[in-house]
């Protein structure tokens, strides 16, 4: 955060939960970006975010215990393709904080955190079905909303549509 | 051919010119199967039809004046439908089981009095033909549940068949209660004791301040027999599809369906026979004005027991329409520990009021 | 007491009574069944396909596969401007189309930072709390259906149409409106729309109570839901719900009041939640009753709207739409209560397009499904139909 700026409620508040994680994890995680619309940290480490997602569940002062939303994002410029999460602590510390995670664009793989939100199970399966990176540690990993057999991940930015699906002309 | 008892059906039974039956089977059997085929596809019109009043709607309107020949439209169009029999589908048990279904709730027609002067068959165990000939629908309904080869067809079959089979143990002690009071299982000497002067007042529901139990507990059970809500839990189509007959269409779609039709008239009119005086007239004589008396004769008694019968039915759709359905094992619940106990309390009961009560 | 046969056909239990009895009891030798239940069938309320084993009548897991109604939203938007998506929001939850509407256009004013004409902002309330209880009808009157009874669900619709009756009036449409637009709306509301909507309100009071006395109090419904599917809340929030589904698990919160948009916060409403003697606390009736006193809440929302809203003396429903909606260059997750939850889209603009770079519909059925799974095991095959009901899933909005 600059000194000296003028920060909304929400994202001072964010601020002090990121303080306390990265007073507890340092390095794998990087600075705070203190934008008004959605304050975000990311984190560098991957092997670390199981860690730090069960910290901010359980810690006293963080409470992270609901997760929003995990959207899958391809960074095409930067070769990457990573999930954001939006956690947020509902109806105790009412907080939120987004956590950015990015992994390589062909064979990535982030840990997954399904056994830390239930909610993660499907936006990982999610992701992993629309961006093709797979999450480790993830009890089903399987394609959720396109078939099992479909080629290719389709929201990445360069695909191609597949030409046949069994037989059946698929651009039209 | 006059009008004493039986006098018709009598006169119909003894026609056999050569040795042939022709009598009761030309004249009486076919046409009357016949009348109550179109009775019961008039079921179908009034269910319709009262469901939509109940549900702000009008029901059909299109065919005929007030859609009064919607039926007959549908029962054109089930004729003209292919008959599809799966093809892996128990191909002859497919085919009977509608056919079973059928003949078992028409069987139990042969006895009942539709008329002081006519009676299909004057059974001296008419009742107790009555009670048990339904169970051959149990037979159908596994027979299409099993042979459709379909999973939702077999829970409904196995659903149907534990439901039916349950529920004639109330349904059975509910009705030998009235047969006690009657002390004939005859259902022409049933209703004949229910008459008197003074209409309403001699039917076996007011006549005794315990038959109305007996009279609730095998309304409950008729309803669960017939599979109508809200016990319909055999077909139901939230849940199961269709039940057992998810895979028929066509014409024997529509025979399952006048199967159902059918027992719910059979079971009104055995209620209306055993408690509320079949073709007997509920109209009193009040001194000089003998409305009984009027109101009484072979034609007012078919027009009676008609009506109580469509009374009836009239009740079952309006529950129908009114309540959601009960789950399985609620259903068992209520058969086996509330209306398996009150039948047995109510037989006690009658049975004390008939020795001891004159 | 010893075990002989474990040979896969039950086990034969082998009691020795005493010196010369000896009793062989035989357990019935079950097998799992595999039930598809759906794409079609009437009580998973579209193409969702659940997988159930199923021993007898009891569920022992049920899977659900989604995807069939999947319509690519997502990529759609990385293809078409701003406004351009606002159509396609409409058809992912259809029951409610103003809410994903709004929700949408919350969403994407909160990163173009711009100010909203008041009357507009009554104007989107008053819609979207229409559709709300629209959709809630949808929800009371199928799961009605789901349980047996038929008429609840056609006095449901019949409310119901009066509402699409003037949302159709005010926009043109009966289901996908297209009516909030990004910063503004489409048109402005009829001239006499408050005394119609007011008449609305008027009608439907007395309708809330008389579907309580068929639907909600009746013994048998009560009987099938209470005590069926229960979810604690402490799960509930770890699976992610919300909406009615986590205030039927009795935790009190609710987007409108938690994280206030629009004019919310001036308007004064509960928030329903179970108090445990009617219902037992996040089971299906719970569920249920949470949709069933809303509408009320919602009825409540509607009146303050009528009294308060600004009048349309030189109004102009499109004066503050940007010329060309180009957001800076950030992301946003910005979420509106929806009847079925939190109805959230995470949005990311690169500064330059007109076009989104990345638009992800966190979807309230969605979520709210995948707790299927866990609410399931061991459940009876109606009982399964009854918690399907309550979740009150569109699969529009599941599949995008």
């Amino acid at each position: 955060m600059e000194e000296g700026a003028v920060y909304s409620q929400h994202v001072t508040q964010s601020a002090d939960a990121y303080a306390i994680i990265h007073e507890k994890f340092g390095d794998a995680v990087s600075a705070f970006d203190a934008n008004e619309t959605m304050p975000f940290f990311e984190v560098i480490d991957l092997a670390q975010w199981q860690n730090i997602a069960l910290f901010m569940r359980d810690h006293p002062k963080l409470r992270f215990n609901y997760m929003a939303c995990l959207s899958g994002v391809d960074y095409q410029a930067e070769g990457k393709v990573g999930i954001v999460c939006n956690l947020e602590s509902l109806g105790e510390l009412n907080h939120r904080i987004a956590v950015k995670l990015k992994c390589d664009r062909t064979g990535g793989s982030i840990p997954s955190v399904s056994c830390v939100w239930h909610t993660a199970n499907w936006h990982e399966r999610e992701a992993y079905d629309m961006y093709g990176m797979t999450f480790s540690g993830h009890p089903d990993m399987r394609r959720i909303l396109c078939p099992d057999d479909w080629e290719g991940f389709p929201l990445l930015k360069d695909y191609k549509v597949q030409e046949t699906y069994h037989g059946v002309k698929v651009p039209f | 051919m006059g009008n004493s008892l039986n006098a018709w059906s009598d006169w119909l039974t003894g026609f056999s010119p050569m040795g042939i039956p022709l009598g009761l089977v030309i004249i009486a059997a076919i046409p009357l199967v016949f009348i109550a085929l179109y009775a019961l596809t008039y079921g179908v019109y009034g269910e319709r039809k009262i469901s939509a009043f109940m549900q702000d709607r009008l029901g059909p309107m299109e065919v005929g004046y007030w859609g009064i020949l919607q039926t007959l439209a549908d029962i054109l169009k089930l004729l003209q439908k292919e008959d599809i029999v799966p093809t892996l589908a128990d191909k002859f048990l497919f085919v009977i089981g509608p056919g079973v279904l059928f003949v078992g709730s028409f069987l139990a027609f042969a006895v009942l009095p539709f008329s002081p002067a006519f009676i299909g068959a004057n059974l001296n165990v008419g009742l107790f033909y009555a009670i048990g000939i339904v169970s051959i629908e149990v037979v159908g309904i596994l027979a299409a549940g099993w042979g459709s080869n379909n999973k939702w067809s077999l829970y409904g079959a196995v659903r149907s068949v534990a439901q039916i089979v349950s529920y004639e143990i109330p349904a059975a002690i509910a009705l030998l209660c009235g047969a006690m009071m009657a002390g004939t299982l005859d259902m022409q000497k049933i209703t004949l004791l229910q008459s008197g002067p003074f209409g309403f007042a001699h039917f076996y529901l007011f006549q005794n301040p315990i038959a109305w139990l007996p009279f609730l507990i095998y309304f409950i059970a008729s309803l669960a027999e017939t599979n109508r809500a809200p016990f319909d839990i055999p077909e139901a189509e939230s849940e199961l599809v269709a039940g057992y007959f998810t895979e028929y269409t066509g014409m024997k779609f529509a025979v399952i369906f006048l199967a159902e039709y059918g027992s719910m008239f059979m079971v009104s009119a055995i209620i209306s026979i055993v408690f509320l005086g079949g073709w007997n007239s509920p109209l009193p004589n009040i001194g000089g004005l003998e409305l009984n008396a009027m109101t009484s004769g072979p034609w007012w008694g078919a027009f009676w027991i008609i009506m109580k019968g469509f009374f009836f039915i009239f009740v079952q759709m309006w529950l129908r329409w009114t309540l959601p359905r009960l789950r399985v094992d609620q259903l068992m619940y209520l058969c086996w520990k509330v209306l398996t106990p009150f039948a047995f309390v109510s037989f006690v009961l009658t049975a004390i009021w008939v020795i001891y009560v004159p | 007491m010893q075990e002989l046969d474990k040979a896969g056909q039950g086990s034969i239990r082998v009691t020795r009574k005493s010196a010369n009895v000896v009793v062989l009891e035989k357990d019935l030798a079950t097998e799992q069944m595999v039930l598809a239940m759906g794409p079609q069938h009437p009580s998973t309320h579209g193409v969702l396909k659940l997988e159930c084993l199923t021993d007898g009548e009891v569920v022992t897991e049920a899977e659900p596969y989604l995807g069939y109604l999947h319509r690519c939203f997502e990529k759609h938007c990385e293809n078409v401007d701003y406004p351009g998506i606002v159509p396609y929001t409409d058809r992912m939850d259809y029951l409610a189309g103003m809410n994903s509407e709004f929700a949408f256009c919350v969403a994407v004013e909160k990163l173009l930072d711009i100010e909203i004409p008041r009357r507009v902002e009554f104007i989107r309330v008053l819609v979207a709390e229409l559709n709300r209880i629209a959709s809630h009808l949808v929800a009371i009157g199928t799961y009605a259906i789901d349980l047996g009874a038929f008429t609840p669900f056609l006095f449901c619709f019949r409310d119901r149409e009066h509402i699409l009756g003037l949302l159709e009036w005010a926009s043109g449409a009966r289901m996908l409106y297209n009516y909030i637009w990004v910063g503004g709306l489409a048109y402005d509301a009829p001239a006499d729309f408050p005394k119609r909507v007011q008449e609305f309100v008027d009608y439907f009071k007395p309708k809330t109570r008389e579907l309580f006395r068929l639907l909600t109090e009746n013994e048998i419904f009560v009987k099938r839901t209470k005590g069926v599917g229960i979810m604690p809340a402490d799960v509930a929030i770890n699976y992610g719900w919300s909406g009615p589904m986590l205030r039927g698990s009795g935790v009190k919160w609710d987007l409108r009041r938690n994280d206030p948009y629009s004019i919310y916060p001036e308007l004064d409403f509960d928030i329903p939640v179970p108090d445990g003697k009617f219902s037992e606390i996040g089971d299906s009736l719970s569920r249920h009753l949470v949709r069933a006193l809303e509408m009320e809440e919602s009825l409540k929302i509607i009146e303050q709207c009528l009294e308060k809203m600004p009048s349309s003396e030189g109004f102009d429903p499109r004066a503050a739409i940007p010329k060309r909606i180009r957001p800076k260059a950030g992301e946003v997750y910005g979420r509106a209560e929806n009847p079925r939850g939190e109805l959230g889209f995470y949005i990311m603009s690169d500064g330059k397009s007109t076009k989104p770079l990345r638009c992800k519909a966190r979807s309230s059925c969605f979520v709210n499904l995948s707790a299927m799974k866990d609410l399931s095991r061991g459940q009876l095959i109606p009982d399964l139909v009854a918690i399907i009901g309550s979740i009150d899933i569109v699969l529009g909005e599941v599949d995008r």
